[in-house]
């Protein structure tokens, strides 16, 4: 057991988290406003030096950050990356985050990154190899990790889980904790013609140490179906803030991250976008 | 029906071959176009990833072309690793082979030098000697001393205007670039690289230092390169630019 007196921040607030994004540096320095954390994209930060590193050693004084992984590959058919396992030690040795995090997805195959959240289907043989490597990381890192949800756009027909019971059964067999992307719930349910609200009635929320938020764009399939696309790049959605006041007063308040990694915005529009998850924290928290 | 991560991922990557079958929308109809999401979002975000680490040769090339270069590139090298900042290694020997940009001799050490200003600016910090601790030294006990360079500190040498060429592109009102060689500096005072551009043998001088001569030695490996050699100006540069980090015997 990590002990927590040694931590500054020993785990996440319940309150209101920002994807960083050092354009925005001076702003959340001088006003951060119900922001309480940080969460950063590990792979940005595995440089040696300079301003990344910088910045986060400085933000780290003030705000509690979450490591979040998108290059690990937990999902995939071959080896987690050793070197890649090293280094993200590395990066959680010395910010000693308050939360480390990754996705229920692939990434690298034949040693090709192909920069993507990549699907997987779900069976007991990929339900074997996923905790195998959620144990392997959870070893190597030296701590608990979250696994998040993926937001999907098409179903694997050899399948014979749901994901909600798949990511269940991974918690279980590991005792990692999951992270719930609420604009994921969303984007899936639409996508695949499935009830975001039953969906959260079936994730196991006294394993979520996250909440994800965040904004998709509106495609269609060949059918004209409607095919929403998890692309971080505007406001989180009305329905999903819905979903996400749903699943607060199922749980209570959560670290609630809003991610808006594409054309990101102006601070005070990112800030905005905090104010209104901190609202509903506030009503859960009455 | 099953769908392994190498039919996917061929299928990903080649936008010619057909959808793996196996994978649905849900409702049992086949994903169709659904599959054409990831693909979009592999090809979006590694040409992003090489807009941003080459702004350079994106701007002389043009914006249209650029997505055309960026396909191939990611087609014959795709990253080997999760850390973008270290994607596009390989781009000057493509620029060099490319058949749209081979006739274009400038374009592979331009990239060189993009490579060298976003490999300094992910570089281990470290602490610079000062003007007044140099000046400390006698010149006797320098001529036999070896330096430990920052290792932000890169050295782009080119038999074209490289960095005339650079500072055209990301400079209002720089003058325009007239042939020559040149040669380019990209150090970090600050937190930010910085390239400039070298008076003659002061490529030669500091590569010699890098390979670990003497200050001495160094200096007569510069001084045969370039009779115009200005030492005083070369190490003012080396310590304003903060690259000195330990000099010793």
């Amino acid at each position: 057991m990590l002990d927590a007196t040694t931590h500054r921040f020993a785990r996440l607030p319940d309150a209101p988290g920002v994807g960083y994004k050092p354009q925005h540096f001076s702003e959340i320095v001088d006003d951060a406003g119900p922001v309480a954390w940080l969460e950063i994209h590990a792979e940005n930060y595995m440089g040696d030096g300079g301003r990344p590193i910088a910045q986060l050693r400085h933000l780290s004084e003030r705000f509690a950050f979450s490591v979040h992984g998108v290059g690990l590959s937990i999902g995939g058919e071959g080896p987690l990356d050793s070197e890649h396992l090293a280094r993200l030690r590395h990066l959680v040795d010395w910010l000693d985050p308050a939360s480390f995090s990754e996705h229920l997805a692939w990434s690298t195959h034949d040693s090709a990154f192909l920069n993507d959240l990549l699907p997987l289907p779900y069976t007991e043989a990929s339900l074997a190899r996923v905790a195998e490597h959620v144990d392997e990381v959870q070893e190597v890192v030296g701590r608990r990790m979250l696994l998040e949800n993926p937001s999907s756009y098409l179903t694997f027909e050899e399948s014979t889980l749901t994901e909600t019971e798949f990511l269940r059964e991974v918690a279980k067999r590991t005792g990692c904790g999951l992270l719930l992307d609420v604009n994921n719930v969303f984007v899936s349910a639409t996508n695949l013609g499935t009830d975001p609200i039953s969906y959260i009635d079936a994730f196991p929320i006294e394993l979520v140490g996250e909440i994800h938020l965040g904004g998709h764009d509106d495609d269609e399939d060949d059918h004209g179906a409607p095919l929403l696309i998890d692309n971080h790049g505007r406001e989180v959605a009305d329905p999903v803030w819905s979903l996400f006041e749903y699943m607060i007063g199922k749980s209570g308040p959560k670290p609630s991250l809003i991610e808006w990694d594409n054309d990101v915005p102006e601070w005070p529009v990112l800030k905005a976008e905090a104010c209104r998850a901190a609202e509903i924290l506030e009503t859960a928290n009455a | 029906m099953t769908v392994d991560q190498t039919t996917f991922r061929e299928a990903l990557l080649n936008p010619e071959a057909a959808r793996p079958d196996g994978l649905s929308d849900g409702k049992g109809r086949p994903a169709g176009r659904r599959f054409d999401v990831y693909r979009n979002n592999v090809t979006v975000s590694l040409t992003e990833a090489l807009e941003v680490g080459f702004p350079v040769i994106r701007k002389l090339v043009g914006q249209d072309n650029f997505k055309v270069l960026a396909a191939a590139y990611l087609r014959h090298h795709p990253p080997r690793s999760p850390l973008m900042m270290r994607f596009g290694a390989d781009m000057p020997l493509f620029l060099a082979e490319f058949e749209p940009t081979k006739q274009t001799g400038y374009l592979p050490d331009v990239a060189r030098l993009e490579l060298a200003i976003r490999e300094s600016y992910h570089a281990a910090d470290a602490d610079p000697i000062s003007r007044s601790e140099l000046e400390a030294l006698p010149p006797e006990a320098l001529i036999g001393s070896r330096v430990r360079l920052a290792s932000s500190l890169r050295l782009v040498r080119s038999p074209w205007p490289i960095f005339s060429i650079w500072r055209f592109n990301v400079e209002e009102g720089a003058k325009s670039p007239e042939m020559a060689a040149e040669d380019v500096l990209v150090a970090r005072p600050d937190l930010d690289p910085v390239p400039e551009l070298l008076p003659s043998g002061g490529a030669e001088f500091i590569n010699a230092l890098l390979t670990g001569a003497t200050f001495g030695d160094a200096m007569d490996e510069a001084s045969e390169a370039s009779r115009d050699f200005d030492l005083p100006a070369v190490l003012t540069l080396l310590v304003e630019m903060k690259t000195m980090i330990e000099i010793g015997g």
